[in-house]
């Protein structure tokens, strides 16, 4: 047998079918089908990890989803190491590699136990208070090691080399668990013909069916019945069914988030399988089938290794044919556990006695397990487990005090009953409701299309259930639409049921004592802490909830939450609705990064823009930049260049000869209707109807607010078409705003837009050459001074492709824009390159276009205006239409504080020294001696060493700017004060003269 | 992840291919230029934040590219109406009269007042 | 003037494809296309004018001879035509009032096909690619990750992914990505 726990003839895993595994480097054999979990118990290994806090030993607590207490790293190589895996969730597989966590250097000798005895300094609330000084220790000092010390797992240091996929999903109805009551709804919902999806976190279908053995349904035994009630649904076409898929987050109208775990359990996963699946899934209904999680009872040493929940141990026995003890105690408050007593004894381990805080438990199970000759003890309690590293005997006393007696055994089953998993449902929105008679909060008032069914909506009975649950999955799919319905009957024909169960601390665990009684495993959270918490003010549940973190850890208080509340409530001296319950919130269980990234990673982090020259400038050495989401090629260095040689060379042969920029990032619409000059007139400052047709202009466009928006060159190529560009980063913004007046504002005008950005590919020829090296490639066009002036735009060919090409400058030389399709951008290109070459043109990129249009104090919209510069800030009042009375802006230009005195006016700078450059963002002050803060009056907004003028130049906004020509301002910067003088905006070519030279 | 209901496509559509465009009904004026600092400012700064329902404006930029309008509450974030720009501003008393949290659906104001049926056992409990 | 080299085409990813399981992915062949606007007074005389009956219904298209019109929104369609055609001159002599703009080279065309073709298109897509819900002739502007697309269902198993040039990197890597399951 793989392991010395396993039974013969006992759970369904297949003996022959071994797989190897190591634990903290000891190699271990398990079975296929087996848990971490089961494996490990199977090799009677209890002791798996140490706690958060306090480092106490911790052993396996349930089998399932809930588990607080087994979190163990799974790796798989060194960039493949999960921490904090629930080993009672993580399936094995041969050659799975499992370690302990937060143990130092041994999970057996662990150093950091000692704050186990130093408990009384780490009691609720005690980070808050002990850390509080000296202020500076925190970040140095005390996180580090807090931090270092209370940690759980490590995360792996390499990247991730697994992909992860995510799919959105429709159905009509998604049923989320798969026991008895989801499997139910789904062949309800699925006979109907609608799209089901049906999902359940373990690896096989069945929920509680998997230790219940005495149900028995349409002939066959529960667990059987799931199997083939699932093999037929996965086998219709309008069914989807998902293991080990958990619905961890409900959001607003019924979108659902799931994430499958594709390849975890697989010893060697394919190449393309992804790690996990994210399904984000839109149901017109959901039905809630998600059951009932058993909960602990509280009591001093709850948490040591071998104490665990009745029904984790009857999993164990009857799925995976694991006992976990050879001689067992049972601590209850409820019938379920006296089952797994039973089935245990059947399996031939000794159960030492039942202790069962009950005065008079009643039923077939207590009957049945008095008959098998268990020792059956009421209206007692188990003040104490004994033991460190496992139990070794449990204290019984009477429930109202009295004579101990210690009963030895090696495991200790408990149950203080079991808590409705009504996660999914107050994720939903859902309100629950206190069910005094039974003690728990059931959904109550819905807030989605859901409906909640069996278990986890206070079912307590098999037939029940089943029933519930075809009726909603039959309405669920009549609602979402369903045409038709044979209906779908089942024989529910025997089945367990249980009643009893306790809310919060057991005698010996109650006020008054100090005892580690565990409530919030997880998080180290006795019963102690929480009462403290009340005791030193706290009122509200969400209060309590933080200060003692009971319920915060990463199981979300599964099992603790209600055992908390009612400790809270007794101490309160409140009734439990009165406190109220904590909000469920998303993820029900801890979801992986890479399944919320999924595909956004790599080369999908974000999309990567190149412009149809790109690889062209890659091949001719290109240094590209980021701009958005754009490359654009920032300067092509040539050997032995570095940036600023290549940048200096760029600038001064687009002014001695020609050079070729690309400029396809610009942002392009087309403007075309009978009103669209009209629409112009109103988005731009600019007038526009008087605009001949073949002409440009410089255009800017403002906000409601009176700022600049966007600013670029509009060419009028017919009456009612008009060729608008902007700014690279304004592109889809600006067609958005367009859109919104045209479409809310001004939505009788007769226009029309369009993106024609990535149509058009662009390639700027500036430069005194810049005629020459067009014109032969150009037909049908008339390049002439006379013929073609600046700020003309004509419609022909060029290299026998349809061009739209622009007389237009930014560079205050004689300059073109030729447009051609974006698929011939490339080839246009080479072939003005090759033109070019005759000329000694160079290729230059962003930054030499920086520097040039900066020689001539041309705005950037963004670099030199921040979104609160008016057109007059920037000397650019030449384009307001005067004489307009409305467009965008219009009002808010006019408003008292953007038409004072003083405001900031963009001014040129020379430092005082031409050698020196500003830096770009650096603030102007007028006396660099007044004291620190000093009164900024502005600051430098582009920045250059400028070849063609031998010297720095630098545009700035400065307060009251264009009244200070002339004057000397300051730049103080850490290494000294840089001196400055006050100077127009354009440094070279102040006439102009070179635009036709 | 929202689902909206676009007037001019005539269904829902998941939210990511919406965008909000802040809130609806409050006219440009033809004659702006004339306008005086107050009323400019309630035009252009002034805007109403309330809890509960809200008209504001919505584009399906990444499906039809049409700005409409929608009332929306702003508490449990329920389209309580989508209607398409230029058609008249509802009356609120007809869509605050509904009280709880029925769902978050988009339906149409005569069906909202519909609760999905909540059913539970009471059998079986101790 | 002596002759001109006609400038050559290079269209972006050209020619890409990949077969994966149940779904293959092919860049296709540059074609002609058409922003069309038009008030409903113009709407039959484009129709006659381009051949094609444009659509007036949210979500849906007209196909004739390798001439797609997608309806896009309610005055706006694209217009393809696989061939290339010069779409704009179709509509020149058209006097009701509208706007054609030339975006041929805006776009490129990914055919997405196989069983698997709508879980992979889901993959990015939020939109329900059921038969039900997007019939064979659907088309829709939407989003794919963290771009727009206009998606147009040309069969049971088969989708037309049309995205702007720059994007097309992204949605071709995107859908690779997806294929992989």
């Amino acid at each position: 047998m793989a392991g010395s726990y396993r039974i013969s003839g006992q759970g369904r895993l297949t003996p022959a079918k071994t797989a190897r595994f190591t634990f903290d480097g000891k190699a271990m054999t398990g079975l296929a089908g087996d848990t971490v979990a089961s494996a490990l118990l199977a090799n009677g290994v209890h002791l798996v990890g140490r706690s958060f806090k306090y480092h106490r030993p911790r052993g396996i607590l349930s089998a399932g989803a809930e588990e607080p207490n087994a979190l163990v790293t799974v790796e798989r190589d060194a960039a493949r190491k999960t921490p904090n895996v629930r080993a009672t969730v993580q399936e094995l597989y041969d050659g799975l590699t499992v370690n302990s966590q937060n143990r130092w250097p041994s999970l057996s000798f662990d150093v950091g136990a000692v704050n186990d005895l130093a408990s009384p300094f780490f009691s609720a609330g005690f980070y808050y208070k002990t850390f509080m000084w000296p202020k500076a220790a925190w970040h140095k000092f005390y996180e580090p090691n807090i931090r270092a010390a209370a940690g759980l797992g490590v995360a792996p240091d390499q990247p991730d080399p697994d992909h992860y996929a995510a799919h959105y999903a429709h159905c009509e109805v998604l049923v989320l668990g798969g026991g008895a009551a989801g499997i139910a709804a789904a062949l309800a919902a699925a006979e109907t013909g609608v799209r089901v999806i049906l999902c359940d976190e373990q690896a096989e279908f069945g929920g509680a069916l998997r230790f219940e053995k005495g149900a028995v349904i349409d002939g066959q035994d529960g667990w059987s019945w799931a199997q083939g009630a699932v093999a037929t649904l996965a086998a219709m076409d309008n069914v989807t069914v998902l293991s080990r898929t958990t619905a961890f987050g409900y959001y607003a109208q019924n979108f659902v988030g799931l994430v499958e775990r594709v390849t975890d359990h697989l010893a060697r996963p394919g190449r393309d399988e992804p790690r996990e699946r994210l399904w984000q899934v839109r149901a017109k209904r959901v039905v809630i089938a998600t059951g009932a999680i058993e909960r602990h009872m509280v009591f001093a040493n709850n948490d040591r290794p071998g104490v665990m929940l009745a029904s984790a141990a009857r999993t164990f026995l009857n799925h995976y044919g694991v006992v976990v003890g050879k001689n067992v105690g049972v601590y209850t408050a409820n019938d379920s556990a006296y089952a797994a007593a039973i089935d245990l004894k059947k399996a031939g381990v000794g159960v030492a006695a039942i202790v069962d805080l009950r005065d008079n438990p009643a039923g077939p199970l207590v009957d049945e397990a008095r008959a098998l000759g268990i020792e059956v003890n009421h209206g007692r309690a188990v003040t104490s487990a004994n033991g460190s590293q496992r139990i070794k005997s449990m204290t019984v006393q009477a429930k109202g005090g009295g004579a101990e007696r210690t009963i030895a055994v090696d495991a200790l089953l408990m149950s203080a009953g079991w808590t409705p998993s009504v996660h999914m449902f107050s994720q939903s929105r859902g309100k629950v409701a206190f069910d005094d008679a039974t003690k728990r909060f059931l959904p109550g008032t819905y807030a989605q299309d859901c409906v909640s069914i069996g278990a986890c909506n206070g079912s307590d009975s098999l037939e029940d259930t089943v029933a519930q649950a075809l009726e909603a999955g039959a309405n669920a799919a009549r609602d979402a639409g369903a045409k038709s319905s044979k209906g779908v009957a089942l024989k529910v024909e025997a089945s367990e049921g249980w009643t009893g169960g306790m809310l919060g601390a057991g005698p010996g665990a109650g006020a008054g004592t100090t005892v580690k009684a565990f409530v919030d495993f997880q998080n180290d959270v006795t019963a102690k802490d929480i009462r403290q918490a009340v005791h030193e003010g706290m009122r509200s549940i969400e209060h309590i909830k933080r200060f003692t973190t009971n319920g915060m850890a990463t199981d979300q208080g599964k099992t603790s939450n209600m055992h908390g509340l009612a400790i809270a409530a007794e101490a309160l001296d409140k009734q439990i609705p009165q406190v109220g319950l904590t909000t469920f919130r998303a993820p029900y269980t801890p979801v992986t990064f890479g399944a919320i990234v999924n595909h956004a990673r790599h080369g999908l982090f974000d999309p990567t823009r190149k412009t149809p020259t790109h690889s062209w400038a890659e091949s001719h050495g290109a240094v590209f930049e980021d701009v958005g989401q754009w490359k654009r090629a920032w300067y092509f260095p040539r050997a032995g260049e570095d940036m600023h040689a290549a940048v200096d060379r760029e600038c001064v042969t687009v002014r001695k000869s020609a050079g070729l920029f690309d400029a396809s990032t610009l942002g392009k619409i087309e403007v075309v209707g009978p009103d669209a000059a009209k629409f112009m007139e109103l988005l731009y400052t600019n007038p526009w109807e008087k605009l001949e047709v073949g002409r440009c202009r410089y255009g800017i466009m403002l906000r409601e607010d009176g700022f600049i928006y966007d600013d670029g060159v509009v060419g009028r190529l017919a009456a009612d078409r008009f060729h608008v560009t902007t700014t690279t980063g304004g592109a889809a913004r600006v067609m958005n705003h367009m859109e919104d007046y045209l479409q809310t504002e001004f939505p009788n005008l007769d226009v029309w837009l369009t993106s024609i950005s990535e149509h058009w590919a662009v390639i700027a020829v500036q430069g005194p050459n810049s005629r020459k090296i067009i014109e032969p490639l150009v037909e049908g066009i008339d390049m002439s001074d006379e013929a073609m002036p600046h700020m003309s735009v004509r419609e022909g060919k060029i290299c026998g492709v349809p061009t739209r090409l622009f007389r237009m400058s930014f560079t205050g030389d004689r300059g073109f824009e030729v447009n051609v399709p974006a698929d011939y951008g490339r080839a246009v290109w080479e072939a003005l390159w090759a033109e070019g070459q005759k000329h000694g043109a160079c290729a230059y990129g962003t930054e030499a276009m920086h520097v040039l249009r900066a020689e001539k104090g041309y705005i950037i919209v963004g670099q030199d205006t921040d979104g609160t510069v008016t057109p007059n800030d920037a000397g650019l009042d030449w384009a307001v239409g005067k004489k307009k009375t409305d467009f965008v802006g219009i009002r808010g230009m006019m408003r008292p504080d953007l038409l004072a005195k003083g405001r900031k006016q963009l001014v040129g700078l020379k430092t005082k020294d031409p050698r020196t450059v500003l830096e770009e963002g650096a603030q102007i002050v007028e006396n660099p001696k007044q004291a620190i803060p000093m009164k900024m009056i502005g600051h430098v907004t582009s920045s250059y060493w400028s070849a063609n003028c031998d010297r720095s130049i630098a545009l700035a906004l400065v307060a009251g700017g264009r009244d200070r020509l002339g004057e000397t301002l300051y730049v103080p910067m850490p290494d000294g004060v840089i001196e400055v003088e006050v100077t127009g905006a354009v440094f070279f070519d102040e006439k102009g003269d070179r635009l036709n030279g | 992840m929202l689902l909206i209901h676009c007037p001019y496509c005539e269904e829902e559509r998941p939210e990511l291919e919406f965008r909000n465009a802040g809130e609806a009904h409050i006219a440009r004026s033809t004659n702006i230029a004339a306008e005086s600092d107050e009323d400019f400012e309630k035009f252009f700064f002034i805007r109403s934040n309330p809890k509960g329902v809200i008209f504001e404006r919505w584009r399906h930029i990444h499906g039809c590219a049409r700005f409409f309008n929608v009332a929306r509450d702003t508490i449990t974030d329920r389209f309580l109406l989508t209607y398409k720009a230029g058609e008249p501003k509802p009356d609120i008393a007809t869509l605050s009269s509904e009280a709880g949290p029925a769902a978050w659906a988009n339906r149409p104001p005569d069906q909202l007042n519909e609760k999905p049926r909540a059913k539970r056992s009471t059998k079986g409990e101790a | 003037m002596a002759k001109l080299a006609t400038a050559t085409r290079s269209p972006a990813l050209a020619g890409k494809s990949i077969g994966g399981q149940g779904v293959s992915l092919k860049v296709l062949e540059p074609a002609g296309r058409m922003s069309l606007r038009a008030r409903p007074a113009a709407v039959a005389a484009l129709s006659r004018a381009l051949g094609v009956t444009l659509p007036q219904k949210s979500k849906t298209s007209a196909a004739k001879h390798g001439r797609f019109a997608l309806w896009l929104g309610p005055d706006e369609w694209l217009v393809i035509d696989e061939a290339g055609a010069d779409l704009l001159a179709d509509c020149s002599s058209v006097k009701g009032l509208h706007s054609a703009v030339d975006v041929s080279h805006r776009n490129v065309g990914i055919a997405v096909a196989g069983p698997n073709a709508a879980l992979v298109i889901n993959a990015g897509c939020p939109q329900d690619l059921s038969l039900q819900a997007f019939p064979v002739g659907a088309c829709s502007r939407t989003v794919l990750g963290k771009v727009e697309i206009v998606l147009l269902r040309t069969g049971e198993d088969a989708f037309r992914v049309e995205c702007w040039r720059s994007f097309s990197d992204y949605v071709y890597g995107f859908l690779s990505e997806a294929a992989r399951g």
